[in-house]
């Protein structure tokens, strides 16, 4: 009996599960399988649309002769590199229609038009003619006889299910992609974002977390950024940094704290000189950064209010009976009441920061020294049309994402056995 | 010691004070006056000299009259000696005076004496500067945004500082910029797009959700921690992954350009979240009233409707706008699998306008309104539910 109930009780879990389960496992899970498949071939994005036999049907009236009707098929190959195979063809006629004459490579039976074309290489045009009699003489329907629709079938290879790989793409990742250069930029974007996010987050969470008229109002804008549109806000942003008519330029100048315009979106480097000291400042990609920053704080700011309002009043009364001060509160009992949140925080926005692509793609499109990982793949398989190579780099990204959660996991499980 | 903290409170103040005074100048620019200099040597100094003679005078004149009188000082001194300017812009500034008199008023000459009273005065000075700082810095790109959207292309290159609109024209010229992208380009299908695929999105994932997270909640079988700790990590994986192979799958099949494939894509990257978030709440439902209904031969469907939904209304309330959320702001892949203009979504619909360098910068964002308010709206009404939500799932990229 109880068994047959831990059964009834399986059979039930599976059944409820398995429609979420295999949603995410076709649109997530096999995807991944598909992607390191396509890494190791050499596909561009012409080669990934199936190769189609196709025709038109022009249908024209012969002068003199009403009860004759010509049919113009202008039959193509669709693909430019690839041929189709044993390629057949079928189309309807209506029952009065006499086929006047017959292609060889085809057969008129029960008013249905039937052909072998045999192989079509790739770019292949012809121009296929029929000529029909009607048997009674009726008049003729044209737009009747256009609506009918020919069919047309072959076979061809897709390329994407042949054997043949390669670690040429693999190999051009790694050595002829710049690749440090593309991992560093990654690097810095992801660690600054993260680091500042989180500090921006500590800051107001603490702000907020003090009482003060329009509290609930000033929570409700600091997730402005977090919940509007990326679209919205990267144009936005775009505009207000603009060199030539950006408001923010338009300021600074007008308050004489800059003399010429500078282009913050689309400058690589910017000479900064500090207590006699110059260096580059790399500026596309800390705007880009600093964008990033104001858009994920909230995510930060919310974890961090939902901590500080769970910790127990009583540790700040005993503080204040040791005179401690404000300061000192702050640094010997928030921030350790805090840490955990903010190494979850941590691992949680550097993995999407890793992989975030929008905000870069919005406001530079790459350009000026912010090329990240994910805005390569975009580039090589879509702007390249190199899907191969597209789908290496993106290969690169989970594997030094896997490598990330690793120690993330590892530095979890750790956690976990202290408490 | 009272000498340094005296000094130290007047300046932390002061600079309190020019803050204020340079988001008013900022402000006041944006309307249109000519304001060059922010003058902060002249607030500077009057700054210091209002804390220390208010740390001077103490309790001997009431605070109201204090403040009055020290506002009418500055006000004098910085709007009509030395800018002339309207008298709106210095009626500002004495509110802003008065403002900061009226904070400064609760510190005394005995308090500083007082252990750590400097730090409590930055503290409170840090917190009121945070406040101000960060709804300016927010709200700011909002305003710019909603102010754009009503001017014309002329009047933005003639001075792209000046940001105060003109009520008196004409309500189809003042609106011009949204006739215009809802006539020329088609914004009113791209909302109804967005609404289908979001709407849908939310739909199907509730569909799927719901069951599959009663079981993860309630139900013993093999593979539920696998399960259960697989949702996380599928959380985790990055979107930018998938699109070269679905963009090469989707291709072959014919799903590119149809709301069918985006609403079966965001219905799988959103399922995890909806998941998880369901199956927290449902753990937290008594179990003792489904041991009653399975006492009274409910099948597991009749449990999930009959009791399960109407007790977790507001969690699925919760997940229900979250996934509405992440659908309508989603850009990744509309922009990889919709590449004709008839089956746009509203920001690939922005996306797509912005390409075309010729279109002013006004219809951008007049359809950046489009696309915001919606969300912001939703966001501001029920926001109760969606932070809680947020701070569940954790969300989102």
């Amino acid at each position: 009996m109880n068994d047959t109930l831990a059964n009834t009780e399986k059979k039930t879990a599976y059944i409820l599960t398995l429609p979420a389960v295999l949603l995410v496992f076709s649109i997530i899970l096999f995807p991944i399988f598909a992607n390191v498949w396509i890494s190791f071939k050499e596909v561009e994005l012409k080669d990934i649309r199936i190769p189609e036999p196709r025709a038109k049907k022009i249908v024209k009236s012969i002068s003199d002769e009403p009860s004759k009707i010509k049919i113009l098929y202008k039959l193509r190959n669709s693909s430019l590199i690839q041929e189709i195979r044993d390629v057949s063809f079928q189309d309807n006629f209506p029952k009065n229609f006499e086929i006047e004459n017959l292609d060889p490579r085809c057969s008129y039976k029960k008013y249905n038009l039937k052909c072998e074309f045999g192989n079509w290489p790739a770019k292949y045009k012809e121009n296929f003619q029929v000529i029909f009699v009607t048997n009674d003489g009726s008049k003729i329907d044209k737009k009747n006889l256009k609506s009918i629709k020919p069919k047309l079938d072959g076979k061809s290879d897709n390329i994407l299910l042949n054997t043949n790989f390669t670690f040429k793409n693999f190999k051009k990742v790694l050595f002829e992609n710049e690749f440090i250069d593309l991992l560093l930029t990654t690097f810095y974007y992801t660690f600054f974002g993260t680091v500042g996010s989180i500090v921006f987050g500590i800051l107001t969470a603490q702000m907020v977390n003090q009482k003060f008229y329009g509290r609930t109002f000033m929570r409700s804008v600091l997730l402005f950024p977090y919940v509007a549109p990326v679209v919205a806000l990267a144009y936005t942003w775009e505009l207000l940094l603009d060199p030539n008519s950006g408001t923010l330029n338009s300021l600074l100048l007008n308050y004489q704290i800059i003399e010429t315009p500078i282009n913050l979106l689309g400058q690589k480097y910017i000479e900064i000189s500090i207590l006699g000291f110059d260096f580059k400042l790399r500026l596309a990609l800390t705007t880009v950064i600093m964008f990033e920053i104001w858009r994920y704080f909230p995510l930060a700011f919310l974890f961090i209010l939902a901590r500080l309002q769970a910790i127990p009043k009583e540790l700040y009364e005993a503080a204040d009976v040791d005179g401690a001060s404000p300061f000192q509160k702050f640094f010997n009992i928030t921030l350790p009441q805090i840490t955990a949140v903010i190494s979850i925080l941590f691992m949680i926005r550097f993995i999407w920061n890793f992989n975030k692509f929008e905000d870069v793609f919005l406001l530079t499109g790459g350009a000026s020294g912010t090329r990240t990982l994910p805005i390569n793949v975009y580039q090589q398989g879509f702007a390249i049309s190199d899907i191969g190579m597209g789908s290496a780099v993106s290969i690169v990204i989970v594997v030094l994402l896997l490598m990330f959660m690793f120690f993330y996991f590892k530095l979890l499980g750790k956690r976990v056995d202290e408490n | 010691m009272r000498i340094k903290n005296t000094i130290l409170f007047s300046l932390i103040s002061t600079f309190f004070l020019i803050f204020l005074i340079s988001i008013w100048k900022i402000l006041a620019t944006l309307q249109g006056l000519s304001i060059n200099s922010f003058n902060i040597e002249i607030i500077l100094i009057f700054g210091f000299l209002i804390s220390l003679a208010h740390l001077g005078i103490g309790d001997r004149i009431k605070s109201i009259y204090k403040s009055i009188i020290f506002s009418s000082i500055f006000v004098f001194f910085d709007g009509y000696l030395i800018q002339k300017l309207p008298i709106w812009y210095n009626v500002g500034v004495f509110l802003i005076l008065y403002f900061f008199t009226n904070k400064i008023s609760k510190y005394t000459f005995i308090g500083l004496k007082e252990e750590h009273s400097t730090q409590v005065i930055l503290f409170d000075f840090l917190t009121l500067f945070g406040i101000l700082f960060f709804s300016f810095v927010i709200l700011f790109p909002f305003y710019m945004m909603l102010v754009t959207s009503f001017k014309t292309q002329i009047a933005l290159l003639v001075n792209p500082l000046d940001f105060s609109i003109n009520f008196s024209q004409d309500i189809k010229d003042l609106f011009k910029s949204y006739f215009v992208i809802f006539k020329s380009y088609k914004f009113g299908k791209y909302i109804v797009i967005s609404t289908i695929v979001s709407v849908g999105t939310v739909i199907i994932t509730l569909l799927f959700a719901i069951p599959a997270a009663y079981a993860v909640a309630r139900l013993n079988f093999f593979g539920k921690t696998f399960l259960s700790t697989s949702i996380l990590i599928i959380y985790m994986f990055p979107a930018i992954v998938l699109v070269i192979p679905l963009y090469t799958i989707f291709s072959q099949l014919g799903l590119r350009n149809s709301i069918e494939g985006l609403l079966i894509v965001y219905t799988a990257t959103t399922l995890p979240v909806a998941i998880y978030m369901l199956q927290g709440y449902f753990k937290s439902i008594p179990k003792e009233l489904e041991e009653a209904a399975i006492l009274d031969k409910l099948s597991w469907f009749g449990i999930i409707t009959k009791i399960i939904i109407p007790l977790s209304i507001p969690a699925i309330s919760s997940v229900a706008l979250y996934v509405f959320m992440i659908a309508w702001n989603e850009f990744l892949f509309s922009l990889m699998f919709l590449d004709n203009p008839n089956s746009f979504t509203l920001s690939r619909a922005i996306q797509y306008l912005s390409g075309d360098a010729e279109t002013p910068r006004q219809y951008l964002m007049a359809g950046s309104v489009v696309v915001t308010l919606p969300v912001l709206f939703i966001f501001v009404y029920f926001e109760k539910y969606l932070v809680s939500g947020l701070t569940a799932g954790s969300v989102k990229g």
